[in-house]
């Protein structure tokens, strides 16, 4: 009965909360969660095996049996993009997470040392700035050799002065409220004070940074996986289908490219304008 | 005003400085000898001794890194281990279509995304379409417009080649349209959104109502008050695509074929051939702090404001 409760007053929060987001945000978010949903329970869902080669229906058209046609070797492709899901999503989400929270650390340090240790910090980003993420990346390649590692860990170095820039404006601008400085007065240790309370109230715009960040490192990945640089054939990827399904638009066939190309287009058009409204959402809540 | 060029100045070699020593010093964060690194795993000593000689890998760290800085600050940028040929040499006939690319694509980006973004401010009506087009078109990777132009204009159509970057003017022009598009693509969707953005700022600022208040003619207004003054963010905005098209140049070349640059940067990452992809590294990171330093001076030049406070 308690829990009844609870979670009816749960979801009318909820249900409130909503329209102010928007039903674009709502919309976006629903999409992400499907995909992700997508991407853990490829086994299951997938109709086909994804690396089941059979020469003989090479390039067949949408049917009953493959409903979004088959690749250059007779692959189904709408098994290829829902585990392709699993690999193309996997990598950004690393890149996010790394590049955020290193991110955030960074910031609230610099924000909170001020001084030197800022000074320090936003030398360094100045400079990490001067690499393009894809060029970093494909350095690290030639050095590490392809995979998903290399490309992952150079990218999240080259999204880290991004995130941290916008963070520290925004912890710099939380340093100076009252309740801070009234923790301070209260003795509390600095990390729990950093930890407890800062960090709490820059969370919603790490969230807003992380949601942003993710449409590019999929684009960046993607493009790495592309040039032939990332995870090796015949893992299903979208950025290796799209390269992989390029031969065969000359001779008519550009499904496979163009299937692929679709998915990373829609995730990411998901992934901005659900991070474009909730920085909306909380700046004016925020004011 | 003599500060701020010098101190920018400064900040730009610096950069230039660090970033080397990162290209430089990244052969050393591999696993293994650096001279297999260079010369790759199947190498045989006597090779490996030559490698180690040719690259002074020999000599102490710091004198190595002078040594390589010094070359290529003379214009040697080291010979390449697969082709054994030098890099310079490999690069001199790929220079020209990247750069007729990244120049062709800008001209796209600003003559495009420039007026729609105007357009969409002004028209209510289009405003909603260009919100969806440039969601879009921002979110739309180059390779992927590559492969759609590929699809409806090479193949479908037939209007455009497949691949190769022609010759003569008038080739380059016809055999790059294709590729400048899937370049610019999404910078388009950006510059337009900023466009649109600035210019709705600026509609509604207090010298325009009084401007209207006073009968001066509405397309005179959006000229001469609106549209001057929009632009200062969007030349800010513009530079930076331009530069940051540098790095997307790699992976359009590679998706049309095109001998370029960054096409020879992604074949020598495939082909482990450290020398060149650490030449085309620093040649391309270069360019892009060199271009993002001459926007930002202009920038101050143009606008005292941004001189008075990144100076402090």
């Amino acid at each position: 009965m308690a829990t009844e409760v609870a979670i009816s007053a749960a979801s009318d929060r909820v249900a409130r909360r909503l329209p102010r987001l928007g039903w674009v945000a709502v919309v976006c978010a629903a999409f992400i969660l499907l995909l992700v949903a997508v991407a853990i329970f490829a086994p299951w869902i997938a109709p086909h095996d994804p690396n089941q080669v059979d020469i003989l229906a090479a390039h067949e058209g949408p049917s009953a049996q493959h409903l979004l046609g088959t690749d250059s070797l007779g692959r189904d492709l709408l098994s290829r993009l829902i585990y392709g899901a699993r690999l193309s999503l996997i990598g950004p989400a690393l890149i996010v997470v790394i590049a955020t929270v290193v991110g955030t650390f960074l910031a609230i340090l610099s924000a909170w040392m001020g001084g030197w240790v800022d000074g320090l910090t936003s030398r360094v980003l100045d400079i990490l700035f001067a690499f393009p993420g894809l060029i970093f990346a494909i350095l690290a390649v030639a050095l590490f050799g392809p995979g998903l590692m290399a490309p992952v860990i150079a990218l999240s170095i080259a999204y880290l002065p991004y995130d941290a820039r916008v963070l520290r404006s925004v912890a710099l601008r939380e340093r100076s409220l009252p309740y801070i400085e009234a923790c301070y007065i209260e003795g509390l240790p600095t990390r729990r004070i950093t930890l407890g309370h800062l960090l709490p109230n820059i969370l919603p715009f790490v969230l807003v940074q992380a949601t942003l960040s993710f449409g590019y490192a999929l684009v960046d990945l993607a493009a790495i996986s592309y040039l032939g640089l990332g995870v090796a054939p015949p893992t299903p990827e979208w950025g290796l289908m799209v390269a992989n399904g390029q031969s065969s638009i000359i001779s008519g066939y550009p499904q496979e490219s163009l299937f692929a190309g679709f998915m990373i287009v829609a995730t990411v058009v998901a992934f901005n304008l659900l991070g474009d409204r909730l920085a909306t959402h909380f700046s004016v809540r925020g004011q | 005003m003599a500060r701020f060029v010098v101190q920018r100045f400064g900040a730009l070699i610096l950069t230039l400085l660090v970033a080397s020593f990162i290209i430089f010093g990244s052969l050393y964060l591999a696993p293994g000898d650096p001279a297999t690194v260079i010369a790759g795993g199947h190498a045989t000593p006597d090779i490996l001794e030559q490698v180690r000689i040719q690259n002074h890998l020999n000599d102490p760290f710091w004198s190595r890194y002078w040594a390589w800085l010094s070359d290529v600050l003379h214009g040697d940028l080291g010979e390449s281990f697969i082709y054994r040929e030098p890099v310079t040499a490999l690069l001199a006939p790929r220079v020209g279509n990247t750069v007729f690319l990244v120049v062709y694509a800008s001209i796209l980006i600003l003559g495009v995304g420039i007026p729609l973004g105007l357009s969409s401010a002004l028209r209510r009506r289009l405003g909603s379409v260009v919100t969806v087009g440039t969601a879009v078109g921002m979110a739309t990777p180059a390779f992927v417009a590559a492969i759609v132009l590929i699809t409806v204009f090479a193949t479908t159509l037939g209007w455009f080649p497949v691949f190769g970057a022609g010759a003569g003017f008038v080739g380059r022009l016809w055999h790059l349209t294709l590729p400048a598009i899937a370049l610019a693509f999404s910078w388009v969707a950006y510059v337009t959104l900023i466009t649109k953005a600035s210019v709705r700022e600026e509609l509604v600022r207090e010298h325009v109502e009084t401007a209207r208040s006073r009968g001066i003619p509405w397309p005179l207004i959006v000229r001469r008050h609106v549209f001057r003054n929009a632009l200062i963010p969007v030349t800010t905005v513009a530079g930076l695509t331009v530069a940051g098209l540098v790095a997307g140049a790699v992976v359009v070349e590679q998706a049309f074929g095109l001998n370029g640059v960054g096409s020879g940067l992604v074949q020598a990452a495939s082909r482990k051939d450290f020398v060149v992809v650490q030449a085309i590294s620093l040649l391309l990171v270069a360019t892009f702090v060199i271009a993002n330093a001459v926007v930002d001076l202009v920038n101050g030049l143009l606008d005292p404001r941004i001189r008075l406070t990144k100076s402090r």
